[in-house]
């Protein structure tokens, strides 16, 4: 697979070997705590095919075994400049891992004004003295210990799941600040646990937040503060295991805790794919995807989780809902499945999944086209749409964009290739004329078999040639879409030298993209400037998937926050008003993060107050004691 | 650019502004060398030059104007063809075809008439420097004031002085009609609309994606007359909305980022066109724009004109401006590009602003001498400007004491500081002394003597040869009165009302601002602030004592008070002669061709019986905002089937409008609902 999966199969094995050993050890240490006795206990298995090792997973219980209690990612991952001054990425889990990037401190430096010497590093430990005490309902945990379930409340496993990857989540940690944080985490090993669990929490009035990944946006995992009764967070990631693949219908029914990188590995090794790959599937998991109506880069091929699913088994506090059969398609009223997707933990937790699988595409080719202009970048994407000729994933950064891209280029082994690169360069600004300051660049995924890979190609880049645009040559695109894997680590880089940044994205009419776009940065750029912002944000924006009538855009936007006394806030009202912008210029609250906690408040214009009631009639029916209390969307 | 004019006459305000005189160098250097500088201006960064058959091809070719094509095919049941090809030929008569060539002679031939006419063009540098950032920054829209015809061309030549984008500008379709000039002007950057397009649905639809057009491409900004006409009376005019939604509506719908207003104030010493405006007001029809006519009038060209001023506004963002005035995810439902009605929060919002910016306008101006002249010259019975004369010394002593109230009116005035006061006022009787004369230390009115009289002068005609001086002086004194206007209303009602309750002046003060909002310019919705600003001006010049429930006139602000009332009087007498012409018995319906003759008869007579005290009741402008105010209030309804333009008169409701005016009832509220036409 492209580029998420490190650089080999060698480094692979090397990591799933100490995983291995880690868990041994583990099981050799016993109950770390006395009193978070974690204890084991098998499910039943469900269905035919459970022979799937549970070693090769991902995900542990204590996912402070291998991630960052206050940054993205694998803790062996990071950017850091080294002695010399030279930007680099640990680890060897990436294609950039362990490589130097010589264009990244100019960059900084010179969009944000940056500067080496000024340091904000993080809290190195988390103090679990600073986290609040437990609030544990005791009847509950005395009934849920008989059950076996394991569970813990130590400090660093709820701190854990208490967040999602809002910047003000991520800031906070740093700082290290904990507000309300879940009293105790249940970690179920199968549906049958869910229920039990979800029962208990209904007979003692305990309020239950489902966490799958962790990689929300939308401060969807956060505990409301207001909420007194004990929070239980029922961490999914155990729940990880292919139950069947039906070869003849292709479909594979998957417990929800998977991951999407596992989901994709193990499938892979039977031949097949979901083809479901949203930017954070290293870590994301299917309840969550689920959960908020999740959007792969794909998806032009696979199309989104809503194409995808095609049965889905839910744990609600009235009971367990799905549908009777698998029919490809039902006229049998609304369609229930459209109350759970994007239902964002409100009405129960997601235990199984019945999905689509494809066999493994035979042939993949990256590529990348370098327009003039981004005008007649998106006039080409709409072009595509209009055709319905998509590949698998075509994305258009703007200028800045294609200038970070640049940026995070790694250092080139041989003269030959930065001399290749200087003669591109060349032929593209001075040959074809193309201003560097204004040239944009999109990169695209074909994915088939190999034939018609090539015949699309084709058609692509005619089609292209068309809006002034030049092929750019495979490596440009590939980078392009490694670049989606790693910039939530660069934020974290960004972090240590005062800048902050985020992402935000929304769905849009193709004759607005343009207005949007320009209006979405320049009400950024103002906003900056206005609340004293002391240095020019960076503001860029990109194109990431097409559809017959529009298309998605994400906008990038960080600043220096030198000099301001609180850098969240200032970064929070510019975000807010950035989301005015959008919906004021026809885009949507949300393509597919979600609305959470963060952006409810646009709710009732955006599905009326009589959809609203509709939504708040299904969560009084379904959860009267809101017991699936996170409180996000409504 | 070295004489440098500080207007000392603002001492007062804390912002004192650098006035530039632009034709100190051009009375140094070669107008040729100067028409031919190089012309480097910095346009709005995100505009790529756009050439006249781009322009106009892309209007014709919009989503727009094809859809419109379609709907006037389907109803009139011409071919799409058809319609297509009229509409081609609607922007050929519309379109500018802006060359720097032109630019060039333009700038070669202002040069020369500008010198002549004037002794200096004084342009604020501050906010030229701030238009000049503005332009990169977004489209630019010039809104500048129109007292004459030499406004026009006035703000290109000054950009093109300046390195600025040179403008496209509305004109009126009479000047493309002109031999010659027509075509100059429309090189210079000119584009012609129709007067009365009324609901010609196809050329609205050209004239608004133009338009729009321009502005969404903002390669030149874009110029236009809020006021919709040259003002003839110098008073600012109600706005018109229809031009000021098309420029705003890419911001509303979102395909610019911002739009820029910069609001502009020209004002002039001494107008051009001054004795031509009077007659036009009495009814003497203006000539027709024409080459020849315009050569012949060149003779205007002997005389002096004293110095223009051009005040550069702020630039005024449209985002800021609009902020909660406008929800614009209301046009997410509909094709933007559809033809829409605008909803009534647009409306009120377009509405807001044009009036805002007439409001900007005003206060900009800078105010001479010579209007608050006129404005004292006014309240002296008119047998004593014509007769015995007024006092030199009174006329000066009292002009200075104006000049003081101006100025804690908060007025920009044109008053050089260094120079004696009394030769101020003695140099601008000399630029006036078409109006005015001095003699053995008395002022007398001038009037215009017709040479060759066979018989003696009847009293109508001389009181037509007084009206014509009178209105004159009438104009000027409007360039001065809205400073004088909201204390003036409070002064007025406390008169009147005779009551000392703020809640009761304040409704007295709304009945006027009802009245008079076609004569004056009110923000809509703005009257409590009007208000208060009026109660903080008299208070602040000692005329009142202001508590929480009541406005006291002081002893000491007698003056203040008597002059302010003297102001708004002859307006008042003037309506009031209007509504005793609605009121009598033959009249129930008529049309508007017999109302200005009827009531110019009437006021002439009240005026030879000594009834009425002023000649603006002959104004035909005058007349015209009556009947606007009237049909406004909903006591005056145009008929429908009538093709004379005929009205109905509610007498009964007109009589109560009188009736409140003069006190005889309280003021019932006369609120309409704010004036939103298209």
């Amino acid at each position: 697979m492209a580029s998420n999966s490190s650089g080999g199969g060698s480094s692979d094995r090397q990591r799933i070997a100490q995983q291995r050993l880690r868990i041994i050890a583990g099981h050799l240490q016993g109950p770390v705590d006395g009193d978070s006795a974690i204890l084991a206990a098998e499910c039943k298995a469900q269905g035919s095919k459970t022979d799937v090792c549970r070693e090769g997973k991902t995900v542990p219980r204590r996912r402070q075994e291998i991630m960052k209690w206050n940054g993205w990612g694998y803790s062996d991952s990071k950017f850091l400049f080294n002695k010399k001054g030279q930007a680099e990425f640990t680890g060897k889990r990436y294609r950039l891992s362990g490589m130097i990037i010589p264009g990244l401190k100019d960059w900084m430096e010179g969009t944000f004004g940056a500067n080496l010497q000024h340091k904000t590093p993080a809290t190195p430990l988390l103090t679990s003295s600073a986290v609040q005490p437990a609030t544990l309902n005791k009847a509950f945990l005395e009934e849920l210990k008989s059950t076996g379930i394991p569970f813990s409340h130590d400090a660093e496993d709820r701190v854990f799941r208490a967040h999602g990857h809002c910047l003000h989540e991520i800031f906070a940690l740093r700082e290290g600040k904990f507000g309300r944080v879940p009293d105790m985490v249940v970690w179920p090993n199968c549906h049958n646990d869910v229920v039990k669990i979800v029962e208990l929490a209904c007979k003692h009035n305990v309020c239950v937040i489902p966490y799958g990944g962790g990689t929300s946006v939308s401060s969807a995992l956060e505990c409301p503060p207001e909420e007194t009764r004990s929070i239980v967070s029922l961490d999914t990631s155990q729940m990880n295991r292919i139950l069947w693949i039906d070869e003849k219908n292709l479909t594979a029914h998957v417990e929800a805790g998977i991951v999407g990188q596992d989901l994709e590995r193990l499938l892979n090794e039977s031949g097949y794919c979901t083809g479901h790959e949203p930017d954070s599937m290293e870590f994301s998991s299917l309840g969550g995807w689920v959960a908020t109506r999740a959007s792969g880069m794909k998806k032009n091929i696979y199309g989104n989780i809503e194409d995808l699913v095609i049965h889905i088994r839910m744990v609600t506090p009235r009971g367990v809902i799905e549908k009777s059969c698998q029919g490809p398609r039902m006229s049998t009223g609304p369609d229930i499945h459209h109350f759970i997707m994007g239902s964002e933990g409100t009405l129960g937790v997601v235990t199984e999944v019945t999905m689509k699988i494809r066999p493994m595409p035979e042939y993949q080719k990256y590529g990348s086209v370098v327009f003039p202009n981004f005008e007649q970048g998106v006039a080409c994407l709409r072009e595509v749409a209009k055709q319905r000729c998509a590949p698998a994933s075509i994305r258009l950064m703007d200028n800045e964009q294609f200038k970070f891209g640049h940026a995070l280029k790694p250092q080139v082994s041989s003269i030959f290739t930065s001399f290749l690169d200087g003669l591109k360069t060349f032929y593209i600004t001075k040959f074809k004329g193309f201003d560097p300051n204004r040239l944009c660049v999109a990169t695209l995924l074909f994915e088939g078999d190999r034939e018609k890979v090539l015949q699309h190609e084709k058609q692509v880049y005619d089609i292209a040639a068309k809006f002034g645009g030049l092929a750019a040559g495979e490596d440009n695109g590939q980078r392009g879409y490694m670049l989606t894997f790693v910039i939530a680590y660069l934020r974290d880089l960004g972090m240590d030298y005062y800048v902050i940044g985020e992402s935000f994205e929304t769905s849009v009419p193709w004759d607005r993209v343009l207005d949007i776009c320009r209006n979405v940065k320049a009400r950024i750029i103002q906003e900056c400037k206005d609340k004293g912002v002391q240095f020019p944000p960076l503001s860029t924006c990109r194109v990431t998937q097409t559809y017959d009538t529009g298309a998605c855009v994400y906008f990038y936007f960080a600043f220096n926050y030198r000099g301001l006394s609180d850098p969240v806030h200032v970064y929070e009202q510019v975000e807010h008003a950035a989301r005015e912008e959008i919906l004021a210029n026809g885009g949507s609250l949300s393509h597919h993060h979600g609305v959470g906690k963060l952006r409810k408040e646009w709710m009732r214009d955006t599905v009326s107050n009589v959809g609203v009631g509709m939504l708040k009639s299904v969560k009084d029916y379904v959860d009267p004691d809101n017991i699936f209390g996170n409180r996000n969307l409504l | 650019m070295t004489e440098t004019y500080r207007d000392s006459g603002r001492a007062g305000l804390e912002d004192e502004e650098e006035f530039v005189d632009i034709l100190g160098e051009r009375r140094r250097s070669s107008d040729i060398g100067f028409s031919l500088r190089t012309f480097s201006p910095h346009p709005y960064r995100g505009a790529l030059s756009c050439s006249t058959a781009d322009l106009n091809n892309a209007v014709l070719e919009s989503q727009y104007l094809r859809y419109m094509a379609k709907e006037i095919s389907m109803e009139t049941g011409s071919s799409v063809e058809e319609v297509r090809e009229d509409a081609r030929g609607i922007l050929e008569e519309m379109s500018q075809n802006l060359q720097l060539g032109f630019i060039r002679l333009m700038a070669y031939v202002l040069s020369k008439v500008l010198k002549r006419l004037f002794s200096s063009v004084l342009v604020n540098m501050e906010g030229l420097n701030a238009l000049q950032q503005a332009v990169q920054e977004s489209p630019v829209i010039l809104m500048p004031n129109h007292r004459s015809y030499i406004d026009f061309l006035a703000i290109s030549y000054i950009m093109f002085s300046y390195d600025i984008p040179v403008p496209v500008i509305a004109a009126g379709i009479p000047l493309a009609g002109m031999k010659l000039v027509g075509e100059i002007l429309r090189r210079s950057g000119a584009f012609f609309i129709r007067r009365a397009i009324g609901s010609d649905k196809l050329y609205w639809a050209v004239l608004s994606e133009y338009v729009k057009t321009i502005v969404r491409r903002g390669f030149a900004p874009v110029e236009f007359y809020v006021e919709g006409l040259r003002s003839r009376t110098l008073k600012s005019l109600t706005p018109k909305l229809g031009m000021m939604h098309m420029v705003l509506e890419p911001y509303f719908k979102g395909e610019v980022y911002d739009i820029t207003l910069v609001p502009i104030s020209i004002s002039y010493d001494r107008v051009l066109e001054e004795s031509l405006l009077a007659h036009e007001l009495l009814g003497i029809p203006k000539p027709k724009e024409s080459t020849t006519g315009l050569l012949k009038a060149s003779k205007v060209l002997q005389e002096d004109y004293g110095s223009m001023h051009v005040n550069f506004g702020r630039p005024l963002s449209v985002r800021q401006l609009c902020e909660g005035r406008i929800n614009r995810g209301q046009y997410n439902l509909v094709p933007r590009d559809l033809p829409q009605k605008p909803s009534e929060e647009a409306q009120a919002c377009v509405s807001w602003l044009a009036h805002l910016m007439v409001r900007v306008q005003e206060e900009g101006s800078l105010i001479s001498p010579w209007s608050l002249m006129a404005c004292l010259l006014l309240q002296a019975p008119a047998t004593v400007l014509s007769e015995e004369g007024l006092l030199w010394h009174q006329l000066t002593e009292k002009t200075l004491w104006l000049r003081k109230l101006a100025l804690d009116f908060g007025a920009r005035l044109n008053w050089p500081g260094h120079v004696p006061d009394l030769d101020v006022i003695s140099s601008t009787m000399a630029i006036h002394r078409s109006v005015v004369h001095r003699k053995a230390g008395r002022v007398f009115l001038v009037q215009e003597d017709e040479p060759a009289r066979k018989h003696p002068v009847s009293p109508e005609e001389g009181v037509a040869k007084m009206a014509a001086a009178m209105l004159m002086l009438a104009s000027y004194r409007n360039q001065s009165v809205h400073v004088f206007l909201r204390p003036a209303m409070l002064a007025t009602a406390v008169r009147i009302t005779k009551s000392t309750q703020r809640d009761e002046l304040f409704a007295f003060f709304c009945f006027l601002q009802d009245v008079f909002s076609n004569e004056f310019i009110f923000i809509p919705g703005k009257s409590s602030q009007d208000f208060e600003e009026a109660c903080f001006l008299l208070k602040k010049c000692g005329a009142v004592h202001v508590s929480q429930q009541e406005v006291t006139a002081s002893a000491a602000g007698l003056e203040v008070l008597s002059f302010l009332q003297g102001l708004l009087q002859p307006f008042i007498d003037s309506y009031q002669v209007m509504f005793r012409y609605l009121c009598e018995d033959a009249v129930h319906v008529f049309s508007e061709k017999q109302f200005h003759p009827a009531v110019r008869n009437l006021a002439t007579n009240l005026i030879l019986s000594g009834e009425l005290h002023t000649y603006e009741a002959l104004s035909s402008d005058m007349q015209k905002n009556v009947l606007s105010a009237l049909r406004r209030l909903e006591t005056v309804t145009k008929l429908r089937a009538s093709e004379q333009n005929e009205h109905k008169v509610d007498q009964a409701a007109v009589r109560r409008i009188g009736d409140v005016l003069s006190g005889k009832i309280p003021p019932q509220m006369l609120q309409t609902p704010p004036d939103a036409r298209l």
